[in-house]
């Protein structure tokens, strides 16, 4: 049997290199006349030790990170295709703590198979789910979805077996399969990764939603900021394409499903799935009034399932090992696992799937290790840009949509930023306005005006001009924005400005107060 | 500078991109992108051209290509470098990191060195959040950024 190497190829691992490490070890194997086969492999999520290169052994796969160029040599020295020793041995990447600690359903292959192999994808479980719901009636498949308690993994948290009933039951002559990608938040990755690392699981979930309600055709609108996803994309349609898995007959039964992978260009709000929608049209990305909602008359006026990557990529699970099983993970409401993106000033940043349910504290202290600084952790912002900033002092919060909710913040697609005592709130909380600012399609004035007053008003608490009056109407403005804009974008983005003021208010005093209590 | 190509040389090579997109529901966007792709961006004689073919008016092709952040109404430089200044950067010191490239490069965010060789852009985010602060070069993706790279990325830039 030949050697076979694992080398990342997902773009956080080329980010650090794995590119030169790739390139190193094939020349080493020329060098050396060593025949092998290099597998170019998603992340499995441990950005603290990528590039992580992985060998298949007689005894399993061992691991070895993070690898820079120069160790290549001294690899192939202590004899690492056979599992040797050597300083960034790392052994079974199934017995590393990162991984050890987690509940891998939707990422179970990410990272582990070849992304573009259909055998690979198989052997690990591939298609179960697309094969036994091509057993079932699509009113079973919808009752499966909905028995599992999945939940939209872009944010919303809305039931994603409810969405799909509505879409069955509204009659169309065509119904399509849309999925959200424009993954804008930052601190997210998850559907990056998965991409990169899993697109058949994305495409499987896809093929299971239009079977369950009579959509044919899907489209998964990736943004431009991820040109190595768009192309993985590309590449596994076609595979699954040539296949039968999608195409005029999906997998030979009566099922018609194909799809398609388009391009966002750089608008944030093209994330809300109204927007989306009309970017997909070919018009401005401008969020939508609903009612109608997109199940009811969506893409190009038609019945339309909007879902993010993760929650289509948890479809297959669900429908392989039945919604009992997934159902059985979670806490409260929110069931099932949910991939957790440990990002910024942390020690361990990467991708950490888990059941619902882990406080917050355990996120970052156990898991991310505190900040990559050394300094103490001052904030930590859950749910990218539009979610609230959260203190030390509330890290006992439950990782579940209700209870963060309750302590006015949100899940949002799971990204957690950690920021050392060195974060200036208020500087955080006049970005989160001028994001809003450059990033509003426009439409309402709340969203579209509010947000550039509030920076002017928080600039002018930074001057030193009537603080606390001024104070009061950003608190006023932030009331009008979360009530009066049509969607997310002007609605949520109080939460990183109020929770920046009411857990950090010595933030927020005058310029003299400040340096003075330093 | 690059040259930019005569109108009647920008209405045939937009018509060709326009006729192997058409087919495509909603194909406005894929008709864009093909569009920068020739020509480094979106010229104003290819406007027209799209109004045309696709039965909207000019108003409303302006106003896609004015909404997205990606198309350029100018060419840019040789190189783009598009540094992400997003909250996840920004706690790692991405404010520190774009005021040293400014000075380095002369330039401020959505401008090009006067020598053409690149643009300089900030983004929000590039999902490389796990090793911040990030930056992308030509579609290349860097991570971790540090003095020492920055200086890697303004020598490549400057070759």
């Amino acid at each position: 049997m030949i050697p076979r190497i694992y080398i990342p190829g997902d773009s956080g691992a080329l980010a650090l290199g794995a590119e030169k490490v790739a390139k190193a070890i094939a020349g080493e194997l020329a060098e050396r006349g060593i025949e092998a086969k290099i597998v170019r492999n998603g992340s499995r999520g441990a950005y603290f030790l990528e590039p992580m290169v992985e060998v298949a052994t007689a005894n399993g796969r061992v691991a070895y990170g993070p690898v820079k160029p120069s160790d290549v040599k001294s690899l192939f020295d202590g004899g690492f295709l056979t599992g040797g020793h050597h300083k960034r041995w790392l052994g079974s990447p199934d017995k590393i703590p990162f991984f050890a600690k987690q509940t891998r359903l939707t990422f179970a292959r990410c990272g582990v198979t070849d992304p573009l192999s259909l055998e690979s994808y198989k052997k690990h479980g591939g298609l179960n789910g697309l094969t036994n719901a091509l057993a079932l009636t699509p009113a079973d498949i919808v009752a499966q979805v909905t028995e599992s308690g999945l939940r939209g993994r872009g944010g919303a948290g809305f039931p994603t077996g409810i969405k799909w009933k509505t879409v069955l039951d509204t009659a169309g002559d065509r119904k399509y399969i849309v999925c959200n990608a424009d993954e804008g938040d930052s601190g997210t990755f998850a559907d990056r990764m998965i991409m990169e690392g899993d697109p058949f699981v994305l495409i499987e979930g896809m093929t299971i939603a239009g079977i369950a309600t009579g959509a044919t055709k899907g489209f998964v609108y990736v943004r431009s900021e991820y040109p190595h996803a768009v192309a993985v994309m590309n590449k596994a349609v076609e595979v699954a394409r040539k296949a039968g898995v999608l195409g005029a007959s999906v997998l030979g039964s009566p099922y018609a499903f194909d799809m398609e992978i388009r391009v966002g260009a750089g608008a944030y709000v093209c994330g809300e799935e109204t927007a989306l929608l009309d970017s997909l049209e070919g018009k401005r990305g401008m969020v939508r009034a609903k009612p109608p909602l997109p199940a009811h008359k969506g893409l190009f006026g038609k019945p339309t399932v909007i879902n993010n990557v993760i929650s289509l990529a948890s479809v297959p699970v669900i429908m392989d090992k039945g919604a009992a099983f997934y159902k059985d993970f979670g806490m409260g409401r929110s069931r099932g696992t949910i991939p957790i993106q440990i990002a910024g000033n942390v020690k361990y940043a990467g991708l950490f799937e888990a059941a619902f349910g882990m406080t917050l504290g355990e996120i970052i202290d156990d898991i991310g290790g505190g900040t990559a600084t050394g300094r103490p952790v001052k904030a930590v912002q859950v749910g990218g840009p539009l979610g609230a900033y959260f203190p030390r002092a509330l890290f006992d919060t439950p990782f579940d949509y209700e209870a963060f909710a309750a302590k006015d913040g949100l899940i949002g697609h799971a990204g957690i930023v950690v920021f050392d005592d060195t974060a200036d709130m208020l500087k955080q909380a006049r970005f989160a306005m001028e994001f809003c600012a450059i990033e509003s399609c426009g439409k309402c004035t709340p969203c579209r005006i509010g947000s550039t007053r509030g920076v002017e008003t928080i600039d002018r608490i930074v001057a030193g001009i009537e603080p606390e009056k001024n104070l009061a109407l950003v608190t006023d403005l932030c009331n009008t924005m979360k009530f009066g804009s049509l969607c997310a974008l002007g609605g949520f983005t109080p939460y990183p400005v109020m929770s920046s003021i009411t857990h950090f208010p010595d933030d927020f005093k005058p310029a003299p107060v400040r340096v003075a209590a330093e | 500078m690059t040259m930019q190509p005569a109108s009647t040389e920008i209405t045939s090579r937009t018509a060709a991109i326009i006729q192997e997109m058409k087919g495509l529901e909603g194909p406005l966007l894929p008709i864009l992108h093909g569009i920068q792709e020739e020509f480094g961006h979106v010229p104003k004689d290819a406007l027209p051209v799209i109004a045309e073919a696709l039965n909207i008016s000019r108003a409303e092709v302006h106003g896609v290509v004015s909404f997205y952040h990606d198309y350029r109404s100018h060419p840019a430089g040789r190189h783009v470098l598009k540094l992400c200044q997003a909250e996840s950067c920004q706690s790692m010191g991405s404010d520190a990191i774009a005021a040293k490239l400014k000075q380095l490069l002369g330039i401020g965010f959505h401008e090009t060195t006067r020598d053409g060789s690149v643009t300089l852009e900030p983004v929000y985010c590039l999902g490389l959040c796990a090793c911040s602060p990030a930056a992308m070069l030509d579609g290349e993706v860097i991570g971790r950024l540090n003095d020492e790279k920055l200086d890697e990325i303004v020598a490549e830039v400057r070759s």
